[in-house]
């Protein structure tokens, strides 16, 4: 596979179909990998793949610094390239902007990562180019694909407070969850403006709450669930229990998965008269 | 005078202006009554009502809320209601999955001629409130150090209504 890819980059480097490849490359231990910005032919040997490939390469999409790079190849497992539906969806890309290298992935983290248990998109769902197998992807139930949030939603109330203020206690603010997601590209974010004050910036558990339930709020029908946000997280807060109830709701109430079918309309940008309110009195 | 151990809640309303504000100032130039617990916060649409307004006014020391607007079909803007709808429905979940209860925050439609309902609602979200007690959960997280209230903090004891009868 590894193979197949350099020899994808090298092509679309040389025939100027693309002017950088993102793609992963050898981290510092075997057990790492780092992203790596190919922008000539004859580097395309640094290009690796394997499963300690985790990040989603997307985010790149919304940096300046990458973006000056001009047309990418990218490097996209099945759930990264989800995030390429939602951005297309928003109007941050165009399609003909990107090429898209897509691999097939069995799994990625070691330990496994919790995304990948419930994974039914092994072969990403748009790509230009597949690397590896074409393999046959089907939906899993709404219910496997939420297992993770049983134990907490059976909490009590009483417990769900203890259990997520211990947690939001812990956040010292340090924007790494926001910075590293694809779908956080607003130039200035909420919990940076100041007139008025929104969210009050000090780690202060205060402030923590409404920025945990902000950050996660502005997902809500977007995040594709690639737990960026919580791998970066410095104090481990479990940042995608959040995104996937999120997530849970929005396909219940909506009957939609962000980045899933390209077809479907956004989720929080539209509303059907039909929509639950059982909860409106 | 409610003495120091009763509680009285502390209840903001988010009131679109076209149906549910005009309805509770209906109540009132009806002469009908409600419990004065309520701060209500005039909006032009229910459309327009991030949901941070509704965690700062928790973080303010809300204990309960009350969103409220026109009916689906009546918006005045088209579709401002429906677009909050397809919000709450997401949002009312992530606050009780965080462990806020659900009475906590409710949310109702209420017609500019349905003075009546408003009574009704807001005496049974207040009453709901009263019964949970104050949102000790979320005014301990508003202290700032172990001295106790910080900046911005308004005392629980003290339910200013207006004296009109
Ligand atoms: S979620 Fe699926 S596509 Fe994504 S890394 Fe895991 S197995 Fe691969
Ligand atoms: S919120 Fe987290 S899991 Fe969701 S898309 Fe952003 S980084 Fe990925
Ligand atoms: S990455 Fe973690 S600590 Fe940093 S702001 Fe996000 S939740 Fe808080």
């Amino acid at each position: 596979m590894i193979e197949a890819l350099r020899k994808k980059a090298e092509e679309l480097l040389k025939n100027k179909t693309v002017s950088v490849v993102f793609g992963y490359g050898e981290g510092s231990t075997p057990e790492r990998t780092r992203p790596v910005f190919i922008t000539k032919p004859e580097e395309v040997n640094k290009l690796t793949w394997n499963k300690y490939c985790v990040y989603n390469l997307t985010t790149y999409l919304k940096r300046q610094e990458t973006r000056k790079l001009g047309k990418p190849a990218i490097v996209v497992k099945g759930c990264d390239a989800r995030t390429l539906i939602v951005l297309m969806k928003e109007s941050q890309i165009k399609r003909e902007d990107v090429y898209i290298l897509g691999v097939s992935c069995d799994g990625v983290g070691d330990p496994l990562a919790e995304k990948c248990k419930a994974c039914d998109v092994h072969t990403p769902r748009i790509y230009d180019d597949l690397i590896g197998e074409k393999g046959e992807n089907k939906e899993l139930p709404f219910d496997e694909r939420y297992a993770e949030l049983d134990e907490y939603e059976n909490l009590s109330e009483k417990e769900k407070w203890e259990f997520w203020q211990k947690q939001f206690e812990k956040c010292i603010k340090c924007y790494a969850c926001s910075n590293i997601c694809p779908l956080c590209f607003c130039d200035r974010c909420i919990v940076e403006k100041n007139q008025p004050q929104w969210i009050d910036p000090s780690a202060h558990a205060r402030g923590n709450l409404s920025w945990n339930v902000t950050r996660a709020y502005h997902l809500a029908g977007r995040c594709i669930n690639c737990e960026e946000c919580q791998r970066v997280c410095p104090v481990d807060i479990p940042l995608n229990l959040l995104n996937k109830k999120l997530a849970k709701e929005a396909e219940k109430n909506f009957n939609y998965r962000p980045g899933y079918n390209i077809d479907d309309e956004l989720a929080m940008s539209t509303y059907n008269e039909k929509d639950n309110q059982d909860f409106v009195r | 005078m409610s003495n120091e151990t009763t509680f009285e809640p502390r209840i903001v309303a988010f009131l679109c202006n076209w149906c549910t504000y005009a309805g509770a100032d209906l109540a009132g130039t009806g002469r009908k009554q409600y419990q004065a617990n309520v701060r209500i916060i005039k909006l032009p649409c229910t459309g327009g009502i991030d949901p941070l307004f509704l965690i700062k006014a928790f973080e303010r020391g809300a204990d309960g809320i009350l969103v409220s607007g026109c009916h689906p079909g009546d918006c005045h803007y088209n579709s401002g209601n429906y677009h909050a709808r397809r919000r709450w429905n997401v949002f009312k979940p992530l606050l009780e999955f965080c462990g806020i209860n659900p009475d906590r925050i409710q949310f109702s439609w209420i017609s500019a001629a349905e003075g009546g309902k408003w009574v009704e609602t807001i005496n049974s979200v207040i009453d709901a409130v009263r019964v949970l007690g104050p949102f000790e959960g979320y005014q301990k997280i508003n202290a700032i150090g172990p001295e106790g209230p910080g900046e911005g903090f308004a005392p629980s004891s003290d339910t200013t209504g207006c004296e009109c009868k």
